[in-house]
C-alpha cells in the first residue's frame, strides 16, 4: 500500500464540507493578503491537531471537537438587537463599542478623534495598505487555530490609530453570539497603533449559545506605542472557543494583556508576541476558573528577537471538580536579544482531587546575557492559612474564597485601568462563588 | 471562664497533651511556662480548634459548653482568639480589608449589626494608634514583608478590634524588641476589665513584668505539673526547669 487515505473524523469532514460551499463573500482569494486556499489546503493535509502534535499534546482538538458547527448566517436585525441588549461584560465601563454577533460585526459606535475604524470586507475590496499588518508574526502562521480563522474567516474590522494620538476612552470589541442551534464563528481584527499613539481595548465574549467561535485579534505596535489590552470570555457551557492575539511590539513600546477566563466548555486561548524593536516591553496575564468537566488552555510564545526586550508572564488558574487546565508558556530569547530580561509564572490550584493541570514552561535562549526565569507551582489551598482565616472568625467557605480572590487577585493586578480590573473582578468572584 | 479537664490529645499518633487540666477564671491572667516541646503552642491550638490534632479524651468548658466540636469560626465567636507564635503571611489580602471581613463575620455569628464604614475604620485607627502600627501597614497585605515585631503587634490590634472574652497569647513577646514588648503589653493591659481573661504563654519572665499575671503554671510534656503565683516565674527564671522535666519523667 503505497497511497495513504488520511483517515477524517467526523468534524474535519464536516469542516472539508463547509469550506466548499463558503458563506462568506470576503475577497480573501490568492491576491489578498488571507488567501483562504492556503488555509484550506492545510486543513485538507493535516486535518485537525491532536496530542501527537507536540503544541497540541494536551488540548487534542481532533477528539474534543466531535461536531464541527457550521459558520454562522449573518443575523437579523432582531438577533441583532437582542444580542446588543443581552451583552453584560464591561456594560459599567464607559467605551466605543464595536459590536460582533455570531461573528459578523453588526453595529459600532462612532470612532475617536484619531482613530479609523474599516470593516475587514472593505479594507480588503480597497487593498487598504494597512492589511500589510496581517500575519506579521511568524509563530502563528502555521499555527492550526489561526489557520483554521484564515480558511472560516466570516468578517472583522481594521482599527487604525494615528501616531500621537492618545486615546482615552477604551475600545470595546462585543462579541456577542446568539441563537439556537451551534454554530461556529471566525471573526479577525487588526489594531495598528502608529508612533507613540496609545490605545485601551477591551474584548469580551459571551453569549447564550453552544457556539465554536475562532477569533483572532492582531495587535501591531510602532515605537513608541502603547497597548492596553483586557479581555473576558464568559461563553455558555457546551461552546469550544479558540483564541489567538499577536501582537507585534516596535522599540520602546509597551503591550499588555489580561485575560479572565470564566465561561466555554473548551477553550484554547493562544498569545504570541514578537519583539521587533528594542526595549519593549510587554505583560501577559490570565486567570482561569474551572470546574466541572471544562478544558482550558494557555498557550504563549514570546518571541525575544531583539536587545533589551522585557516581558513579564503570570497567569493564575483555579481548578474544580474533574477540570483540566493547560499552561504553555515558553520564550525565546534569539542570539541578538541581549540584555532579555523575561521572567514567566503559571500557578494552580487544585481543589479537588480529580482536577488536573499541565503546566509547560519552556526558555528558549540563543542569547549569553539575558536575566530570564519561569516557574509553575501546583497546589492545593494551604490549611495552615485556612486555619489562621477560620480561627479570626471566618466560617470555612468565606475563608476559601478569601484565598480563591487572594490567589487571582495578583494576576488581576496587571490591569491598570481601576474600572476595567473592577469588573474583571466582579466577574471573576461570581465565577468563583459558582464553584461551591 | 475556661475549663480544661483530663485533656489527651495526639497529632500522628504521638501523644503530645497528657491528661492536662487547667482553669482560667473571669478575669483572670494565667501564665504558662514551660520547655520547648512541652505541648504550648499544641494546647492554644485545640482550643482554637486546629484540625489536626486528635482529642483522644477530655473537654474543654467555655462558660459551661463544651467547645470541641465546635468549628474554629464557631469558637471564635464565642469569644476564643488565639495570637499565633508565628502569624500567617496572607498575600493579596489588603490588612484592611481582612480586618473588615473578621470582624463582620464574627458580628454576624452572634447576630450582630455589622459595624459602618466610619465606625469600623474608627475602631481601626484607635487600636492602631495605641499599638504605634502606621496607617500605611494597614494598606499592606497581611504581614507580608512585616517584621516579626510587626508581625506580633498585627495580632494585638486584631485582638483589640474583634474585643474577645478569652485570649491566648502564645510567645507574643518573642521576637519584640524593648520598646514593642512594652507598646504591646499595654495593648494587652488595655484590655483587661475584670472580665476577660487571658492565657499568656511565655519563655520569659520579662513579659510577666508588664502584664503582671495572677497565676503562673509551668507545662511539661504535655501537662501542668506545678501552679503558683507570679513569685513562681521569678523561681523559674532562677533554677530553670530541670526539676520539673526529670519529675514529670
Ligand atoms: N505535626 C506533628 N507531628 C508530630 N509531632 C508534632 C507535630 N506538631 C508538634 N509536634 C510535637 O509536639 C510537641 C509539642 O510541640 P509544641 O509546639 O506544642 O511545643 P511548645 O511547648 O509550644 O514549644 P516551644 O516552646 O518551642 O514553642 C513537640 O515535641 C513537637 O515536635
Ligand atoms: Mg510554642
Amino acid at each position: 500500500m503505497t497511497d495513504i487515505t488520511p483517515i477524517r473524523t467526523q468534524a474535519e469532514t464536516q469542516l472539508l464540507d463547509y469550506l466548499r460551499h463558503p458563506r462568506s463573500s470576503l475577497p480573501v482569494g490568492d491576491g489578498s493578503v488571507i488567501r483562504r486556499a492556503d488555509a484550506i489546503a492545510r486543513l485538507e493535509r493535516e486535518g485537525l491537531p491532536n496530542r501527537r502534535v507536540e503544541e497540541w499534546k494536551y488540548t487534542d482538538l481532533r477528539a474534543l471537537l466531535r461536531e464541527a458547527a457550521p459558520p454562522a448566517e449573518r443575523p437579523s436585525a432582531a438577533d441583532i438587537a437582542e444580542a446588543r441588549a443581552q451583552a453584560r461584560v464591561f456594560a459599567d465601563v464607559a467605551a466605543v463599542r464595536l459590536d460582533f454577533v455570531n461573528g459578523h460585526l453588526a453595529a459600532q459606535d462612532a470612532p475617536p478623534a484619531g482613530v479609523t475604524v474599516i470593516g475587514l470586507a472593505q479594507a480588503l475590496a480597497e487593498e487598504h495598505p494597512v492589511l500589510s499588518n496581517l500575519n506579521r508574526v511568524d509563530v502563528a502562521g502555521g499555527n492550526a487555530s489561526y489557520e483554521l480563522n484564515r480558511a472560516f474567516l466570516s468578517d472583522g474590522v481594521v482599527v487604525h490609530v494615528a501616531a500621537e494620538q492618545a486615546v482615552a476612552q477604551p475600545l470595546h470589541l462585543r462579541f456577542v453570539n446568539r441563537g439556537g442551534a451551534p454554530f461556529s464563528t471566525a471573526p479577525r481584527v487588526l489594531v495598528v497603533l502608529d508612533k507613540r499613539a496609545s490605545l485601551t481595548v477591551l474584548e469580551s465574549h459571551e453569549g447564550d449559545v453552544a457556539a465554536q467561535p475562532n477569533s483572532v485579534v492582531e495587535f501591531v505596535l510602532a515605537d513608541d506605542a502603547q497597548l492596553e489590552h483586557a479581555r473576558v470570555n464568559t461563553e455558555a457551557a457546551g461552546t469550544i472557543a479558540l483564541s489567538t492575539i499577536t501582537a507585534v511590539v516596535g522599540t520602546r513600546a509597551a503591550f499588555r494583556s489580561v485575560n479572565l477566563h470564566a465561561g466555554t466548555s473548551v477553550s484554547r486561548h493562544q498569545l504570541f508576541v514578537a519583539y521587533e524593536g528594542e526595549d519593549a516591553r510587554v505583560t501577559l496575564g490570565g486567570v482561569t476558573v474551572l470546574s466541572g468537566t471544562q478544558h482550558a488552555d494557555t498557550t504563549l510564545v514570546v518571541d525575544h528577537a531583539v536587545p533589551g526586550g522585557e516581558s513579564r508572564e503570570l497567569f493564575k488558574t483555579v481548578i474544580d471538580g474533574e477540570a483540566k487546565g493547560v499552561f504553555q508558556g515558553k520564550i525565546v530569547v534569539r542570539p541578538d536579544a541581549q540584555k532579555t530580561d523575561g521572567r514567566m509564572m503559571s500557578a494552580a490550584l487544585l481543589l479537588s482531587p480529580d482536577a488536573t493541570m499541565n503546566n509547560k514552561p519552556e526558555l528558549e535562549i540563543w542569547a549569553d546575557d539575558v536575566q530570564c526565569a519561569h516557574g509553575a507551582t501546583c497546589g492545593e489551598l494551604d490549611d495552615e492559612l485556612l486555619f489562621y482565616l477560620t480561627a479570626r472568625g471566618l466560617p470555612r467557605e468565606e475563608a476559601e474564597a478569601l484565598l480563591l480572590q487572594a490567589f487571582i487577585g495578583e494576576a488581576l493586578e496587571l490591569v491598570t485601568d481601576e474600572a476595567i480590573r473592577e469588573a474583571m473582578t466582579g466577574l471573576a468572584i461570581d465565577r468563583l462563588a459558582k464553584l461551591a | 471562664m475556661i475549663e480544661i479537664k483530663n485533656l489527651v490529645v495526639e497529632i500522628e499518633g504521638n501523644r503530645i497533651l497528657n491528661g492536662l487540666d487547667l482553669t482560667v477564671r473571669d478575669g483572670e491572667v494565667a501564665a504558662i511556662m514551660g520547655p520547648n516541646g512541652s505541648g504550648k503552642s499544641t494546647l492554644s491550638y485545640v482550643i482554637a480548634g486546629k484540625e489536626e490534632y486528635e482529642v483522644l479524651e477530655g473537654e474543654i468548658l467555655l462558660d459551661g459548653e463544651n467547645i470541641l466540636e465546635l468549628e474554629p469560626y464557631e469558637r471564635a465567636a464565642r469569644g476564643v482568639f488565639l495570637a499565633f507564635q508565628y502569624p500567617l503571611e496572607i498575600p493579596g489580602v489588603a490588612t484592611m480589608s481582612f480586618l473588615k471581613a473578621i470582624l463582620n463575620a464574627q458580628l454576624k455569628a452572634r447576630g450582630e449589626a455589622e459595624l459602618t464604614t466610619p465606625d469600623f475604620m474608627r475602631r481601626v485607627k484607635a487600636a492602631a494608634e495605641r499599638l504605634q502600627i502606621n496607617q500605611d501597614m494597614l494598606k499592606r497585605a497581611l504581614n507580608v514583608g512585616f517584621s516579626g515585631g510587626e508581625k506580633k503587634r498585627m495580632e494585638i490590634l486584631q485582638m483589640a478590634l474583634l474585643q474577645p472574652s478569652f485570649c491566648i497569647l502564645d510567645e507574643t513577646d518573642s521576637g519584640l524588641d524593648i520598646d514593642a514588648l512594652r507598646i504591646v503589653a499595654e495593648g494587652v493591659n488595655a484590655l483587661r476589665d475584670g472580665k476577660r481573661s487571658f492565657l499568656v504563654i511565655t519563655h520569659y519572665q520579662r513579659l510577666l513584668n508588664h502584664i503582671v499575671p495572677d497565676t503562673v503554671h509551668v507545662m511539661s510534656k504535655g501537662r501542668i505539673v506545678r501552679t503558683g503565683d507570679r513569685e513562681l516565674a521569678l523561681e523559674l527564671e532562677a533554677s530553670g526547669y530541670a526539676d520539673y522535666v526529670t519529675e514529670a519523667a
